[in-house]
């Protein structure tokens, strides 16, 4: 099962390796990972997706704990919370296929951020369906490039980590 | 007044009780080494940085204590490195001082540079780059307080040669806040009343004790307990000790070379209580075949210990002293008669402790068991014992019976072959008055042997019995059980005359090559006050049982 673990970190130089290490180590996948600082310069904030059985989602937040640098450690698993990436897609554009790629940008609610005679660049942000929804749509056109950011999470309601 | 980065050092570690420290100059310390020159704190200088690590890790085992060491960068650092991993992997609390290029330079591939801080990342508990001076009297207050508290381990603090001479004001911080680390000691009360309940209600209880008792100095509480409710204790290779290997109540070690008492208990029990232990993978063999009837406490300081390996039923975070206090206290109101409650499961394990005891038969050539048998006997258990690793630290776990906590100072976790010296070294300074004996192989030895200087310089009466089989025997024998005797690379047919090396560095040589030289060799050894090497020239292909074979449950044991 996926698994989006929200870590606070102290914001120092190799944390990020540290939690990149443990991660190596030990034999955790890392689906994706965003780190910046928070408000208080002194903390950043983690997000990390990752997969595994129950046994080996408890032993990496237990050891993601464990590491000196880390603050607090929630896995948002079976919470609610809300997870959003952006998408920077650079698509083909030619004469015949520019209203449409509009469109479709239009539906998804993204931005042009680019464009030359010959491409778009589309700046999208959205849950995991719609990042992969609008990548389908707009793969017939020729994608030639995609960056991502990878995913952030937070829960709902009133209460922070 | 201000202070160099130096000066700053050593006071702050004179102010965490450090005396001794253990270490090797070099061009990036050569100013903390200035400032040695004329400080209260004694250098003990090794031969190899490894070693270094060794001796402290051994002064902190024996001693209880916070072992340090200081080395150079670049070489000096990335030789501490299974110095580093060993403590690691045994949880022993060390702070291990490098020295670094000044910080203009790092990055620059500059001459002896390393990322030794990227090197120990994964083999520290944490660890330091100090980049201004103003911040090293914090850094080490937290170093000590990281490597000494929770779960003990090393921490590395890097120090680049700049900040070492540039100077601060010293104010060393009276406390630590760390709102990132904060150990869980406390056992919680609701699952210490549900672990109560449980062993209240168990037939065939079995304590599983490691070397997380003897950490938090827990072994009186675990003795209490032990005593006071008849359950039998199994210690792991690290636990040895922290319960007296004599008492009636002792099965011994568990686990790949444990008794068979002990790996029969395990199988059988219907309760396992956990104690500071980590469910090693060379303590429980195939993980199903381990305890497969019982219910499962465990108490451990690190969390991550926990359902890690196997799964547990009560889970109980918290320092062992503290949860067996908590534990101990709810036994006093339990008025039973526990020994008789237990007659029939101490009857079973009194059985199978006589279908198969430990045993040896000498006959005409000296087999390592009897040494160490007779190392036991004539020491009466009361020597500090280091060993190496491989046949001659199974012989030592088997046939010497550890009575008190911080006796044994062995490599457990990641057997390091060459730690038994230098930790010797490090006991004998910790304890300058008591017999330290490193129990060795004639391959363990040659990978630290250049510390006989060291011994000899500070006058040392480290004694080192060599079972010297001609093998790497613990290699061999998997040979010969497991590939068909093909003895590929485990013979050392060359290896120097240890009498004559030990006279080399200034020790004492002694040879034993009949049985009846044992005994007069190991009395004239621990007569003399010099160090002294013993070498028993053993049974070349004399082999350790039981054995579980990797991948086999407990019960299946090789039985000779």
């Amino acid at each position: 099962m996926s698994h989006t673990i929200s870590a606070l970190v102290l914001n120092q130089p190799g944390v990020l390796a540290r939690v990149a290490g443990l991660f190596s180590g030990r034999g955790f996948n890392i689906e994706s990972l965003c780190v910046a600082e928070t408000l208080d310069p002194s903390t950043s904030r983690m997000t990390i997706v990752t997969r595994g059985n129950d046994q080996v989602i408890e032993q990496i937040t237990k050891q993601l704990n464990k590491l000196v640098d880390i603050i607090k450690v929630v896995d948002f698993f079976g919470s609610d919370y809300v997870d959003r990436e952006m998408i920077l897609i650079k698509v083909t554009a030619e004469s015949s296929s520019r209203a449409e790629i509009l469109r479709i940008v239009d539906i998804f609610r993204g931005k042009i951020v680019d464009v030359t005679p010959k491409s778009y660049t589309i700046e999208v942000s959205g849950d995991e369906n719609k990042i992969r929804a609008i990548i389908d749509l707009l793969k017939p056109m020729g994608i030639k490039e995609v960056v991502r950011t990878g995913k952030v999470a937070i829960s709902r309601g009133s209460k922070g980590i | 007044m201000k202070k160099t980065g130096a000066q700053i050092l050593l006071e702050s570690l004179q102010l965490e009780g450090v005396d001794t420290i253990f270490g090797f100059p070099g061009g990036s310390v050569i100013g903390i080494y200035d400032a040695l020159f004329n400080s209260p704190i004694r250098h003990i200088l090794v031969r190899h940085e490894q070693a270094a690590v060794h001796a402290a890790d051994g002064y902190a085992r024996s001693s209880g204590r916070i072992g340090v060491c200081l080395v150079t960068s670049g070489p000096g650092a990335t030789n501490t490195v299974t110095g580093i991993a060993t403590a690691y992997m045994d949880s022993i609390p060390v702070v291990v001082l490098t020295g670094q290029v000044s910080t203009g330079l790092i990055g620059n591939d500059a001459f002896q540079e390393a990322d030794i801080m990227g090197i120990t990342r994964p083999c520290t508990k944490h660890s330091y780059l100090v980049k201004d001076v103003k911040e090293l009297a914090r850094t080490i207050k937290e170093a000590f307080y990281i490597a000494g508290t929770g779960r003990p381990g090393p921490v590395l603090v890097d120090l680049p040669k700049d900040v070492i001479a540039d100077s601060a004001e010293f104010n060393y911080p009276e406390s630590v806040n760390m709102q990132s680390y904060n150990p869980t000691y406390r056992g919680h009360r609701g699952q210490i009343q549900k672990a109560f309940k449980l062993i209240l209600k168990a037939n065939r209880p079995l304590i599983y004790a490691g070397g997380g008792v003897i950490s938090s100095n827990a072994s009186e509480e675990l003795t209490t307990f032990a005593r006071t409710l008849s359950i039998p204790v199994t210690a792991t290779l690290m636990g040895l000790g922290c319960f007296p290997g004599v008492d009636d109540l002792s099965l011994g070690m568990l686990g790949m070379h444990g008794t068979y008492r002990a790996n029969m208990a395990v199988t059988n029990c219907d309760l396992l209580i956990a104690i500071g232990a980590r469910f090693d993978d060379r303590v429980t063999g195939k993980i199903d075949g381990f305890a497969p009837n019982a219910k499962i406490i465990h108490i451990d300081i690190d969390p991550t210990s926990i359902s890690k390996n196997i799964r547990v039923h009560i889970p109980i975070v918290g320092d062992a002293k503290d949860v067996l206090k908590k534990i101990n206290k709810l036994i006093q109101e339990e008025k039973e008669d526990w020994k008789s409650i237990r007659r029939e499961w101490l009857d079973q394990i009194f059985q199978w402790k006589n279908t198969y005891l430990l045993a040896y038969e000498q006959k005409d050539v000296i087999k390592p068991q009897y040494v160490v048998e007779k190392i036991y006997e004539i020491t009466k258990g009361e020597a500090i014992i280091s060993t190496e690793v491989g046949q001659n630290q199974m012989w030592t776990a088997q046939y010497y019976h550890f009575t008190k906590p911080r006796t044994l100072l062995t490599s457990g976790g990641l057997g390091t072959m060459g730690y038994g010296f230098p930790a010797a070294i490090g006991a004998q300074i910790a304890f300058p008055e008591k017999t330290v004996i490193d129990i060795a192989g004639d391959g363990s030895i040659q990978m630290n042997i250049q510390e006989l200087a060291t011994v000899a310089q500070y006058n040392l009466p480290v004694k080192i019995a060599i079972l010297n089989n001609r093998y790497l025997g613990m290699v061999r024998q998997w040979q010969g059980l497991f590939h068909n005797k093909r003895y590929s690379h485990t013979s050392l047919e060359v290896s120097p005359d240890f009498v004559k090396l030990a006279e080399a560095y200034g020790a004492v040589g002694l040879r034993a090559t009949k049985p009846e030289e044992v005994v007069p060799t190991i009395e004239k050894a621990l007569s003399i006050s010099k160090a002294v090497i013993m070498d028993f020239v053993v049974e070349q292909e004399e082999d350790v049982y039981p054995m579980v074979p990797v991948g086999a449950p407990l019960k299946e044991m090789l039985l000779v």
